[in-house]
């Protein structure tokens, strides 16, 4: 699956996932992306070694004197803690588990959005939103802009639009100065994971009007 | 590191703690820890690195790389209530297989090229790369600094991680 996509998180984007500063919704399409993708796992963990490196070479602050003894002193208790990050959320089908974890590990509930597209919001709050769009093959996403930028993976079919073709895995990264209808592939139906900072602009009015009822 | 995560060597553990501990509660100050929480964050990740000892893949990572990764999503997670998401682990732990000592050596010695590229930056650019790593500038941010020579570690990695597919083929179809 790896081999085929095109289309990645650039470094900018995996240095600040790595160091926690992404915006909670491009930090899911990267999560997501990682888990689908041999390269950028690659280059996250190259990243973190660059971090490590950070580290290494910072200067040392002294401890206080019991620190180190109550650490020591307490890994005894220390196994049983409950460790969120080993029970993951594991995937289930075209969704890799970051998704299914942003989905609380139920079935997407779709929501119709108009022109056959639905969609499902995963994530919403003041970092921005994260949704899972669904687009019948063949048909394409209403005309918008972005107030600033857009992070699209594909998870199921594809999409062109006028800056290229998306398959399975890949990225596509709009910023505000991008207006594209996005066109859903003949064939499987495409289901996207896309996030955004700032609402989506439709350019035709019938969309605008409908965005604060669909919390576009 | 092994000697922890095999035979839960504490004595092992003690000598982490005495390497890291330091350099952990200054990394934790300068990325904006109060300096009263400082120790409790030291404490939590140190913790941490003992219980996850198991999870820890020296044919992937460097202790430095994964002691950072554990004290930045310990950071998060008190910024965030709900913090932050995480790819799907590889199932590493499922192979029986000893690491590659080949790829463990390559690994490090990449790690030591990338620590000495740091070293020799001049001191403005050290401390934007610095900052982006602390956690202090946006991803916007980051796109204009220029950043480490990442090249050759990635590739490194990348052949890691080949390898570890390639095992994963030949366990399912055993
Ligand atoms: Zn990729
Ligand atoms: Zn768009």
């Amino acid at each position: 699956m790896t081999e085929r996509i095109s289309h990645h998180i650039p470094d900018a984007l995996m240095a600040s996932y790595v160091a926690g500063t992404l915006p909670k919704p491009f930090a899911l399409v990267v999560a997501t992306h990682v888990s689908m993708c041999d390269s950028c796992r690659a280059n996250y963990l190259a990243h973190q070694a660059a971090g490590g490196a950070v580290l290494e070479n910072i200067a040392e602050e002294p401890l206080s004197g019991d620190l180190r003894d109550r650490v020591l002193g307490a890994l005894d208790d220390a196994i049983d803690l409950d460790d969120p990050e080993t029970d993951e959320t594991p995937r289930d089908g075209i969704y890799p588990g970051p998704v299914m974890a942003a989905l609380k590990g139920k079935a997407p509930r779709w929501k119709s959005i108009g022109g056959g597209v639905r969609q499902c919001i995963v994530d919403m709050g003041r970092e921005g939103s994260a949704r899972l769009l669904h687009i019948p093959a063949g048909r394409p996403v209403p005309e918008h802009s972005h107030g600033g930028l857009e992070l699209t993976l594909v998870l199921q079919g594809g999409f062109s639009d006028t800056t290229g073709h998306f398959d399975v895995g890949d990225v596509e990264i709009a910023n505000d100065e991008l207006e594209h209808i996005p066109t859903a592939d003949p064939g499987d139906d495409c289901i996207c994971l896309a996030a955004t900072d700032a609402p989506l602009r439709f350019s035709g009015l019938v969309p605008r009007i409908l965005q604060p009822l669909f919390a576009i | 590191m092994l000697a922890i995560r095999d035979q839960r060597d504490k004595r092992a553990f003690a000598q982490l703690f005495d390497h890291f501990a330091p350099r952990l509660k200054g990394f934790v100050i300068r990325s904006g820890a109060a300096p009263g929480q400082a120790e409790d964050i030291v404490q939590d990740v140190m913790l941490s690195v003992w219980r996850k000892a198991h999870l820890f893949d020296p044919e992937r990572a460097q202790v430095s790389s994964w002691i950072y990764q554990i004290a930045r999503n310990r950071q998060i997670d008190i910024a965030r209530k709900n913090g932050r998401p995480l790819p799907e682990a590889l199932k590493a732990e499922e192979t029986e297989t000893e690491p590659d000592a080949g790829q463990v050596l390559a690994l490090e010695q990449e790690t030591d090229v990338l620590r000495e590229a740091l070293n020799r930056l001049n001191p403005d650019q050290r401390e934007m790369i610095e900052k982006a790593y602390l956690g202090e500038l946006s991803h916007s941010d980051i796109a204009e600094t220029t950043g480490l020579p990442l090249g050759t570690i990635k590739s490194r990695i990348r052949l890691g991680l080949e390898r570890l597919r390639h095992e994963l083929k030949d366990l399912r179809q055993e």
